[in-house]
């Protein structure tokens, strides 16, 4: 669901932060319209702003647990934790978390990857959200959701700066609920 | 203690939180593991206020975080004092142009990467990771910084590990750690 259809529409905040971020076509292969996150965190108004949209959101949903994707979603979840009091956990490619992981596979295009969480850094019954900069076909997302799950945490909701055409008008991930800021710029001549 | 680390009351909570975990990656490596110091809000906001504290007053105009662990501590602190956040990474991950560096690892070498649009000739910046060991990956990100035109005005670690002299590889920049392993 994006923000706009729940209760900020026509928050000039939103425009600012979709003007922020950078189109890259052709990346990382052709046909590709990469949404380039850096020149928002380039704009200290318009990051500040993506952050507090999302503090607002869940500073009273006693969430304890913020859990980010690596690596992009180390850039927006640290803030989102330390402004809400909850625990920062990141979700790691293999072979990168010192400790006893647990690990869950998602699909690539071609291929698959693993995400990675520590054993113990989530306790049972803990309200969780899960931040990535983007959502696409939502593997990762649901990779995380798996991990957290597995350990009996409540994922509360999955936040993300952009969210992908392949979501639109989805408001859930694997039955979670799934909150966007704003959809891809540069698409339009696609259309 | 050594000249640029910090001495606050709150650097005591924020080492008992750093967890040691021996053999990893390798045997003999003692893993300084930064998990478990976000794992407590009041340790790990202790950690960033100590940076911000001393940064906020000293017109940084750009944070630069060495991927993915300078990241976490990175951007909170650009966000903080104002800064623009300039993600430094592995190879193909940043889709505009870029410039890189080699640095060296036990075998063999990596490179870090910057966007070159995302630092003007005049920032003055700060170099974030977790943890400074021989400082190669610190001296590759203070490169790209100056390449550009930018101002190294220090490089900041919650951790340093003095016994692999790493401070002596930053040309004479300031480096600033809160907690030391021997």
């Amino acid at each position: 669901m994006f923000a706009a259809e729940n209760g900020l529409k026509g928050d000039p905040r939103l425009e600012a932060i979709s003007a922020a971020i950078r189109v890259v076509p052709d990346f990382p292969k052709k046909g590709i319209m990469f949404q380039d996150i850096t020149t928002l965190l380039l704009d200290h108004k318009a990051f500040k702003h993506t952050i507090d949209i999302f503090v607002d959101r869940y500073k009273d949903m006693q969430i304890s647990v913020v859990a980010g994707v690596e690596a992009r979603g180390f850039m927006f979840g640290p803030s989102i934790a330390l402004a809400i009091g909850a625990k920062f956990i990141p979700l790691r490619k293999p072979g990168k978390l010192p400790g006893k992981v647990i690990s869950e596979s998602y699909e690539l295009e071609y291929g698959h990857d693993r995400l990675e969480m520590h054993i113990g850094a989530v306790e049972p019954r803990e309200r969780v959200i899960i931040i990535d900069d983007l959502v696409a076909t939502g593997g990762t997302l649901s990779a995380a959701i798996n991990l957290l799950e597995s350990q009996e945490a409540e994922v509360v909701e999955c936040a993300c700066v952009i969210g992908l055409p392949e979501v639109k008008g989805q408001h859930k991930l694997k039955g979670k609920p799934l909150y966007l800021l704003v959809e891809p710029s540069g698409l339009d001549e696609f259309c | 203690m050594s000249g640029n680390e910090v001495n606050d009351p709150r650097i005591y909570g924020i080492k008992t939180k750093i967890r040691v975990v021996p053999d990893f990656p390798k045997k003999g490596i003692m893993f300084q593991d930064i998990t478990t110091l976000l794992l407590d809000p009041k340790a790990f906001q202790d950690t960033i206020d100590l940076f911000v504290e001393r940064y906020r007053d000293m017109n940084i105009s750009v944070v630069a975080g060495i991927e993915a662990r300078g990241f976490i501590f990175g951007s909170p602190i650009a966000l903080a004092i104002g800064a623009k956040f300039v993600p430094l990474r592995k190879p193909k991950k940043l889709p505009g142009e870029t410039i890189f560096e080699e640095y060296e690892l036990e075998y063999g070498s990596d490179r870090l990467e910057m966007h070159v649009e995302a630092v003007n000739p005049g920032d003055r910046a700060l170099v974030i990771d977790d943890l400074i060991a021989t400082g190669g990956t610190l001296c590759a990100a203070m490169n790209l910084l100056e390449r550009v035109g930018a101002e190294v005005v220090e490089c900041a670690c919650v951790i340093e590990l003095p016994e692999l002299k790493g401070r002596e590889r930053l040309g004479g920049k300031p480096l600033c750690v809160l907690v030391e392993y021997r």
